[in-house]
């Protein structure tokens, strides 16, 4: 983990509600897609934990959906500003797993940290099939990024405004994609439904509201098969290991 | 410049110890520093059996501070002496303070009595006042009695000094200080939490599953300064001041008001080396104050 500060370097609306920032400043301690940031946002006490969407050697590009007073202040913050960060926590996705062809499924502000997660499959020569899955057409965001690392992508809009009509399961339906793996990050109830439909092994991203993002209050824990787990430490959880109440 | 303090007769190299329930058993921390900077270090609240405490969410943001309702997750008291501290212990040389809970008396007495023969348990913290569990915690430290009761009961078997912990969340905070003196308590810790709660305005619902949760963090400064202060002029044991501290000031001040050391909580979760930059910036604010030894200020207020 590093805390410093870090420099916005862009900050643009891209949905909406849905928001992209790019710091830049040290990212040594990333080691993984999936890991997150915990930022501090001035007069809010607690830091609000954003999932990295992508790095590289000096930049991190963060997207959030304002869900409260806390991001929405996040909002009004302009380039050129300095802002402390909690780099490099949770413990990310596992790439090296054997897979060939695996699924990428996000829903809404779940799908940002499955961009680098793309990116390192095909760097690790898996061939991944992306579905992305939104309530309606005017809340797609990152369409065009998926789409430009040359990979199979679909969209589900659930009220069939653009692409597949329904929910992640019937994309896969109407295209018949083979696969043997999946990778997932969303809503709570397509998490539930992926882990209980797909008879494939898989890796799932959890959120919860955490006090410190790095294992110290114990806020944000929940039961697996092997144990307490704390989503800050252990956010993505191999699907043979979770439990849903 | 002279940061040392005393604590039960034990030295402490600095007052600075990391607050029970936001340092875990240290572990969390040993990557962002040597924790051997540490005055001692609090760990989590120890019961009997293993728990997982209360359904999430269980954490709650406030202005100037949070709510949490953990609700004493841990391990058992098994797990703790035979892995956690002998973890600890490889990563931190200096005595530590062995938070204790309990559901009944006897496991109050059962787990303190286990603590206490760990060498390096420095000193038992009694843990009367959590407020997020029922039937336990927080029931035996609002009640005069029932909190000189199991201090007796612990020091009957305690072979280590026993610091009891206090709750805010009593009308007469100095009552309860003085029956856990009587009782034969070696010091005090004050304060624990305060209950609150907030609500999720979109469900209309509480936003904690559990309802209610301890409030912490910079709003509950000057509570803790007064309870302090009143504690301070009726009792004669050593206090550990906790609440909303996260400067070298705020050390001061708890001091002069009382506290022989002081805790760090909810300071920690929000910047993990919060702690370790507290006890770096004691000597230059001590000088800024003219204060050549930290143990010259301790109740000089009073």
């Amino acid at each position: 983990m590093t805390k410093g500060l870090y420099l916005i370097i862009r900050h643009e609306r891209l949905t909406d509600n849905v928001y992209r920032l790019v710091v830049e400043g040290d990212t040594s301690s990333i080691l993984r897609s999936g890991q997150f940031v915990n930022i501090e946002i001035e007069r809010f006490y607690l830091r609000r934990p954003i999932s990295i969407s992508d790095y590289d050697g000096n930049t991190i590009s963060l997207i959030y959906k304002v869900v409260g007073e806390g991001t929405e202040a996040l909002t009004h913050y302009k380039e050129g500003r300095e802002i402390d960060l909690l780099v490099g926590l949770g413990n990310g996705f596992d790439t090296d797993t054997v897979c060939h062809k695996p699924l990428v499924i996000g829903g809404g502000v779940g799908i940002p940290p499955l961009l680098k997660l793309t990116k390192e499959l095909i760097t690790k020569d898996k061939q991944p099939t992306v579905i992305i899955c939104f309530n309606t057409k005017d809340e797609i965001f990152l369409y065009n990024e998926f789409k430009s690392l040359g990979v199979d992508v679909l969209v589900t809009t659930v009220d069939g405004s653009y692409g597949v009509k329904g929910f992640y399961s019937d994309a896969i339906k109407e295209s018949g994609i083979k696969y043997d793996y999946y990778y997932t990050c969303g809503p709570l109830a397509m998490l539930k439904d992926i882990h209980s439909t797909l008879s494939v092994q898989g890796q799932i991203s959890f959120e919860e509201r955490m006090g410190c993002g790095f294992g110290g209050c114990m806020g944000c824990s929940h039961k697996t098969k092997s144990g307490y787990k704390r989503v800050c430490t252990d956010t993505i959880i191999n699907s043979d290991e979770v439990l849903f109440d | 410049m002279n940061i040392k303090t005393e604590l039960c007769g034990l030295p402490l190299d600095n007052p600075i110890i990391p607050a029970s329930g936001t340092f875990g058993f240290g572990q969390e921390y040993k990557d962002f520093y040597d924790l051997n900077i540490l005055g001692s270090i609090s760990i989590k609240g120890t019961t009997r059996e293993a728990r997982f405490g209360n359904p999430t969410p269980r954490i709650a943001e406030c202005k100037a501070g949070m709510l949490n309702a953990v609700g004493l997750q841990n391990p058992g008291v098994k797990a703790v002496v035979d892995i956690e501290l002998p973890e600890l212990k490889k990563i931190y040389l200096k005595p530590i303070v062995a938070n204790v809970c309990g559901f009944s008396l006897d496991e109050y007495v059962e787990v303190a009595q286990l603590m206490s023969e760990v060498e390096n348990v420095g000193w038992i913290e009694l843990n009367v006042s959590c407020p997020n569990v029922k039937h336990g915690g927080m029931s035996f430290g609002t009640d005069a009695c029932c909190a000189a009761e199991v201090t007796s009961a612990v020091k009957a078997v305690s072979k280590k000094p026993v610091i009891v912990k206090l709750s805010p969340n009593v009308t007469d905070i100095t009552e309860i200080a003085l029956a856990c003196q009587e009782a034969g308590a070696d010091g005090l810790c004050l304060i624990n939490t305060l209950l609150g709660m907030r609500l999720d305005l979109k469900n209309r619902k509480p936003l904690l599953a559990n309802v209610t949760g301890g409030f912490s963090g910079d709003a509950v400064f000057p509570i803790a300064l007064r309870m302090i202060y009143q504690t301070a002029k009726v009792c004669k044991i050593p206090i550990i001041g906790c609440g909303g501290v996260s400067t070298a000031r705020d050390v001061i001040e708890m001091m002069m008001a009382g506290a022989s050391a002081v805790q760090v909580g909810s300071a920690n979760l929000i910047n993990p080396f919060a702690s370790k930059e507290i006890i770096e910036a004691m000597p230059k604010e001590m000088k800024k104050l003219g204060i050549q030894n930290l143990t010259d200020i301790i109740g000089v207020a009073l």
